[in-house]
């Protein structure tokens, strides 16, 4: 390295840059300071909202599912999947801003495709955990009462229950829940089973057509997962969808020449430092929502 | 070689850019060991979780582990990816400087809830069985 040059340069004498770095590559670098600053706070108020509880969601029960596999369980491995989704497109990212190093411009509209094929691929993914988690039905013991939930801001489904061990207030409950709810519980035991063919069925017919064995009662969990969740990967998503704009406006760009004719290719380094802030906080979103 | 111009008057020097990918890749194959790790002892802390009797320590134990991956894989995000650490020392610092607030505010933050539950435990979940004294008057508008 040029350190050499480096401390014998006077820097803050006038006239250069102190960062030896044009102004738009050091404005970029404090943008995503402050940005990492605000994912910061979030992240650390979720964590210490976490603290603050006794329990919390089992990451490895409510992240268990994975697109075509329906009712498998294979804890972490969608955002596993998503992970390297986007770990992949920061690699083609670097290559894009390495190829722009040589003014290799079919290089550059290379990888900038690769990059953008990536991110939208990872916002299909979170998409799909999304819809997911808002219409996955789950039966909840509320009141005596089996209800159905979802996964949303206002109600979580995923609190600590053994059902063995309130084996009889389940039981009890049962006899004291609407049809409806019935029907799909059996529905979900047996598979053979229609709607149709449960319709015209008595509380207590069934009843005795839901296997506990393969349904699963729970009660509600802490409150706030919903919104913390959604919020802080929906303003994630929200980064990776302004990125993967931003990657499609500099693969035009490089297309049509712009950076060519500019003689450098530095806007790609630029967009390039925004799309690997993204990833970094994909990697503490994932540390705190999947991992810990 | 390359022969791309200066992007901008004010850069005194511009260093030469790797003339092959190798490093790119190197890193990209590190991510993926450290994801690959972290995934495993997730899965390790899943089956302590599945058993009986999860020993609490040692999940503690794997989550700090896991922590320190996530540390390692960003320094090799920034550093190498993000190149700032082919950056001017100058530059490197005003962004790890600040950066280094974190480290309270995650410490202070994470203590408050600590006490949060401890409080709330130790108080909360109390049935009053005798008299206690009203609390001693404190700023107009105080919750309890």
């Amino acid at each position: 390295m040029s350190t050499a040059a480096a401390q014998q340069t006077k820097w803050w004498n006038g006239g250069r840059s102190p960062f030896n770095a044009s102004y738009g590559k050091v404005m970029m670098w404090y943008f995503l300071m402050s940005d990492a600053f605000t994912f910061g706070a979030f992240l650390i108020s979720y964590a210490t909202l976490r603290f603050s509880l006794n329990d919390w969601v089992d990451a490895n029960h409510v992240f268990n599912s994975f697109p075509f596999c329906g009712h498998h369980n294979l804890p972490l491995a969608f955002v596993s999947l998503m992970t390297f989704i986007l770990i992949f497109s920061s690699v083609t990212m670097v290559l894009a801003v390495h190829e722009g190093h040589h003014m290799n411009k079919k290089g550059v509209e290379k990888y900038m495709i690769m990059t953008i094929l990536g991110g939208i691929a990872f916002l299909s993914c979170q998409a799909w955990e999304w819809t997911h988690l808002l219409t996955g039905e789950h039966f909840i013991i509320n009141n005596g009462v089996i209800e159905t939930l979802n996964t949303t801001v206002t109600h979580n489904p995923w609190g600590k229950y053994d059902m063995t061990v309130h084996h009889a207030e389940i039981m009890n409950a049962l006899y004291h829940t609407p049809p409806d709810v019935l029907q799909k519980m059996v529905l979900q035991s047996d598979h053979t089973a229609t709607l149709e063919s449960l319709k015209g069925l008595s509380v207590h017919d069934l009843v005795d057509k839901i296997d506990l064995g393969e349904v699963s009662v729970g009660v509600m969990g802490p409150k706030s997962f919903g919104g913390y969740f959604f919020e802080i990967t929906g303003f994630h998503g929200f980064h990776v969808f302004s990125g993967v704009v931003i990657n499609i406006i500099m693969y035009i760009k490089t297309k049509l020449g712009h950076f060519e004719q500019r003689g450098h290719y530095e806007m790609i380094e630029k967009a390039g430092l925004y799309w690997h802030f993204v990833d970094l906080v994909w990697v503490f979103v994932f540390l705190c929502f999947y991992l810990i | 070689m390359s022969e791309h111009a200066v992007s901008s008057p004010e850069i005194t020097f511009v260093h030469e850019p790797a003339d092959n990918t190798k490093r790119i890749w190197r890193v990209f194959w590190l991510l993926s060991a450290l994801t690959i790790v972290e995934l495993t002892i997730g899965l390790i802390i899943y089956n302590i979780h599945k058993g009986e009797n999860p020993n609490e320590t040692l999940v503690l134990a794997f989550k700090g582990m896991v922590c320190i991956l996530t540390l390692a894989k960003a320094y090799y995000i920034v550093s190498v990816f993000m190149h700032l650490g082919d950056e001017i020392r100058n530059l490197i610092m005003t962004i790890l400087v600040p950066l280094s607030l974190f480290i309270w505010f995650l410490t202070a933050f994470l203590i408050d809830g600590t006490s949060w539950k401890e409080l709330r435990n130790r108080y909360m979940y109390h049935t009053p069985t005798e008299q206690t004294a009203p609390p001693a008057a404190t700023e107009p508008g105080a919750k309890n």
